[in-house]
């Protein structure tokens, strides 16, 4: 078997992703991600080894030409991508904000009222959270 | 009676305008907690001379961000009773404000949305009508609420409401989320009319009508 410079090129590429993913420590539940991941290595191996694997699929699903397959694959693979980012970065966003506002309300619980103008003002250094339990009645 | 009431005013790059839409609230409302949300103009300041409580966000986190923070402000004040929502650019009404606390206490509303649609006074172009009676559908639609005007920012909220909300969308779509966590909790809530002027100076800084496609893809990518 002959290999193409292109087929080379692609392995040591899908090898070093792999790698450098391993490098990072992790905890168990990343572990069914990382052997997905291995095995998705190992399939693309296979593929660039025996791009007729593809051709093969693609018949066995309907699809015309194994490259079309991949493209679909792509295509499904990049927007999947694309929402887990979005919502991962959402959480992040929302720890974020709560530190943040953590901070800004502490510093103001900290200062004194601009104009000492806040008959009741909040108990100093007190979490807001303190006063969720009184009875909230109203007029 | 209108010391149990807090006015809560985000506040974002709007230092020319901030301090007098402060004192004259203050004049009927002593108490009002700007949250300024990461200014980088005099904001803070105008707003802390002409008599606000400021509580500083140290990043910018978006409108909806400084309500939560304005709220929880708020709460832990405990003479509170009432929250008023109250934009920084001076296009809301404080007699406005002053009917809807009014209609709260008489009708025993827990929560009242301002409407511009109630009456004529408002003066919004077309395609902007247009953009918000769809978002009205579109919130109707989705939440157990029937409005005439989802997206408006003047609001008033009793303390027992406002310690069951949680505002989680930073940027625009937290009006959507607020109403549909009202709705959620089957509390009594009412409409009152309400005048929003659209000055150059609020029609300047106002969102423009695409945002309404960025919150609807806030609100379907949870």
């Amino acid at each position: 078997m002959k290999l193409v410079l292109i087929q080379v090129l692609l392995i040591v590429v899908v090898v070093a992703v792999v790698a450098r993913l391993f490098r990072s420590r992790g905890a168990r539940s990343q572990a069914i991600r990382r052997l997905g991941l291995t095995l998705f290595a190992a399939f693309a191996v296979v593929s660039i080894l025996f791009p007729s694997v593809w051709n093969r699929i693609a018949h066995m699903v309907g699809v015309g030409r194994g490259t079309d397959m991949v493209l679909y694959a792509l295509v499904v693979a990049f927007l999947s991508f694309t929402v887990t980012t979005y919502l991962r970065f959402r959480d992040l966003e929302t720890r974020y904000t709560k530190l943040a506002r953590r901070l800004a309300l502490d510093e103001a619980h900290a200062e004194p009222g601009p104009t000492g103008s806040t008959p009741s003002g909040p108990a100093s250094g007190g979490d807001p959270g303190d006063v969720l339990d009184e009875p909230g009645g109203r007029d | 009676m209108n010391d149990e009431v807090w006015l809560v005013v985000p506040l974002y790059n709007e230092a020319r305008v901030i301090g007098d839409v402060v004192r004259s609230a203050r004049t009927v409302f002593p108490h009002v907690v700007c949250v300024d949300d990461g200014s980088s103009d005099d904001s803070a300041a105008e707003a802390a001379r002409a008599g606000a409580v400021v509580v500083r966000h140290p990043v910018n986190l978006g409108q909806g961000a400084a309500l939560q923070t304005g709220f929880e402000f708020a709460l832990s004040v405990p003479s509170m009773r009432w929250v008023v929502t109250f934009d920084a650019d001076g296009q809301h009404q404080v007699d406005d404000v002053v009917a809807m606390l009014d209609k709260a206490r008489a009708e025993d509303l827990d929560v009242v949305f301002g409407s511009r649609f109630l009456d004529e006074r408002t003066q919004a172009g077309a395609v902007k009508k247009l953009v918000l009676r769809l978002a009205v559908a579109y919130t109707n639609l989705t939440t157990r609420t029937r409005l005439t005007d989802a997206h408006n920012g003047l609001r008033v909220i009793s303390r027992p409401v406002l310690q069951r909300i949680d505002i989680t969308q930073n940027r625009m779509a937290h009006a959507s989320e607020l109403v549909a966590q009202i709705g959620g909790m089957g509390v009594r809530y009412g409409e009152s009319p309400v005048h929003i002027l659209y000055t150059d100076y609020s029609r300047s800084k106002g969102q423009s009508v695409w945002n309404a496609v960025n919150i609807l893809v806030e609100l379907i990518l949870r």
